[in-house]
């Protein structure tokens, strides 16, 4: 049974499809800035992508500290877990 | 990796921009003529990328309030307020500003950049959240980095976006500090303010709004968007500066709470860097004296908008949707806003180059700002030659285009 975890991560992945650069597949080690193509800039809209998705505010203080999508996923989760 | 590896990116960027033929973040003014003229490469150019609304930088009175001002008291004041002390000036140039504002405290900082800096780091600490405005000035942002408390983006004058991120933090301890302009700089579009003071209302939330470019602009006697939405009695923080309608340099915060004055002992950019010169603070006082007594330069300027506005829009230009002093012509890329903006350039029009990652929503903009000292004549010849412009660069099909949608 997939975890709640899973879940979130299945949906970041899927998100983030288009931005790929290679075939390889999204994974947790997946570093958003150098393996993605996407800016400081487009990583601030995607936020606001991944916000409205979940239903969730994700504080613009944690932001510098998500390198991977791993990283990505347990912020997430974090924060609909304290919800 | 050595030092300034990292800038690697910005160096061939910011080269690419250049190889237009100048560079428009490093444009040289030998001459200033007026508000509205400077001579640049030595050609006699039309200013249309300041931020001098009411054309106040070479108002008589400011200027010879700035002499006197120099001879009496000196070049500077050498030091901050807190450890060095005030000069007569700061103190006037408070009551002056509370009192126009109709606010009981004021406190003048050294530019509107670090006003912002310091009010917003200060006022929020680690407990509380500051909600801001996407679009928000770099100042805003920047202070919120100085700062310890959450920081929350919703999404551009949205206030439904900021209900419910308000919703979300319901039940949380810590103030909630909603953070919003009165006109935004790039875009030129006004916050919904009377819909952000109703969300702020339910929510028990502060609001602090910078009316930066609103000032002068804005309301009927131009204290800004807070009295032309009528909402002064929500506000509890207004921010502005000196450096745009006044024709200045210097920034402020006004406000009724009655603990307001701790903030001089308490917030860093206010006590850890020097005072305004007396010079500018005079200038500043006769240029918010002139601004009162003259409601006329609001009317010349909102007429000047409609000219340059109205024009542009004719001509098919898509333009920022709401109408003001700061009218932003949207191009397809980044490459095309550089070819038009070096063309204007020649053609003796400075106007701003915006470009991504300074803009929001990734545009490319150029941005055209108008000022009350404009002659028609001057707001024509912009509009002629930028369809020109657009016309031989292929943006726009047809000379002059009557278009409506
Ligand atoms: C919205 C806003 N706030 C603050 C500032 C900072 O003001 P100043 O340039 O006077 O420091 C600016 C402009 O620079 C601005 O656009």
């Amino acid at each position: 049974m997939a975890s709640v975890r899973d879940e979130t991560f299945n949906e970041i992945s899927r998100m983030l499809d288009s931005y790929r650069k290679s075939a390889a597949p999204i994974t947790t080690e997946t570093d958003i800035t150098r393996d993605l193509n996407l800016d400081s800039l487009a990583v601030m809209d995607l936020m606001m992508e991944l916000e409205e998705k979940f239903d969730i505010s994700i504080p613009l203080n944690l932001v510098p500290e998500i390198q991977t999508v791993g990283d990505l996923t347990a912020t997430i989760q974090k924060i609909r877990e304290d919800a | 990796m050595s030092l300034f590896d990292r800038f690697k990116p910005l160096i061939r960027s910011h080269a690419s921009v250049k190889s237009c033929g100048a560079d428009p973040f490093g444009i040289r003014m030998d001459r200033v003529l007026s508000p509205t003229e400077a001579m640049i490469g030595g050609r006699r150019t039309i200013l249309a990328g300041t931020n001098n609304y009411l054309g106040l930088t070479f108002d008589a009175d400011s200027i010879d309030a700035a002499h006197a001002a120099l001879a009496a008291f000196g070049t500077g004041t050498t030091g901050s307020r807190i450890a060095n002390g005030s000069y007569a000036g700061h103190t006037d140039l408070e009551r002056g500003l509370a009192e126009f504002y109709g606010y009981d405290h004021a406190m003048v900082f050294t530019t509107g950049y670090q006003a912002n800096l310091g009010i917003i780091s200060t006022l929020a600490g680690p407990q509380d959240y500051l909600i801001i405005d996407a679009d928000c000035h770099a100042s805003i942002y920047d202070a919120c980095r100085l700062g310890s408390a959450t920081v929350i983006r919703f999404k551009h004058n949205d206030a439904r976006d900021l209900d419910k991120r308000l919703q979300r933090l319901a039940g949380t301890d810590g103030n909630k500090i909603i953070i919003v302009e009165g006109i935004y700089s790039m875009l030129g579009d006004q916050a919904p303010l009377a819909e952000i003071a109703a969300v702020k209302r339910k929510h028990g939330a502060y609001l602090v709004v910078d009316e930066a470019h609103s000032m002068g602009v804005l309301g009927a006697t131009g204290r800004g968007l807070v009295e032309e939405a009528d909402v002064q009695s929500d506000v509890d923080f207004v921010v502005g500066t000196f450096s745009k309608s006044l024709g200045a340099i210097g920034g402020f915060c006004v406000s009724s709470h009655p603990d307001f004055d701790v903030l001089r002992v308490a917030c860093r950019p206010y006590m850890f860097t020097a005072s305004l010169p007396p010079s500018i603070v005079a200038s500043v006082l006769a240029a918010l004296k002139v601004m009162r007594a003259r409601p006329e330069l609001r009317t010349k300027l909102w007429t000047n908008v409609d000219t340059l506005y109205d024009g542009l829009a004719r001509n098919g230009f898509e333009l920022g949707v709401q109408k003001g002093p700061v009218v932003a012509v949207h191009l397809p890329s980044p490459e095309q806003a550089i070819e038009m903006w070096h063309a204007l350039l020649e053609a003796g029009i400075y106007v701003n180059l915006a470009l991504p990652p300074a803009t929001p929503n990734n545009s490319a903009l150029l941005r055209c700002s108008v000022c009350a000292a404009h002659s028609r004549e001057q707001l024509e010849t912009i509009t002629e030659t930028l369809t020109e412009i657009a016309f031989n660069t292929g943006l726009l099909e047809t000379p002059a285009k009557v278009a409506f949608g």
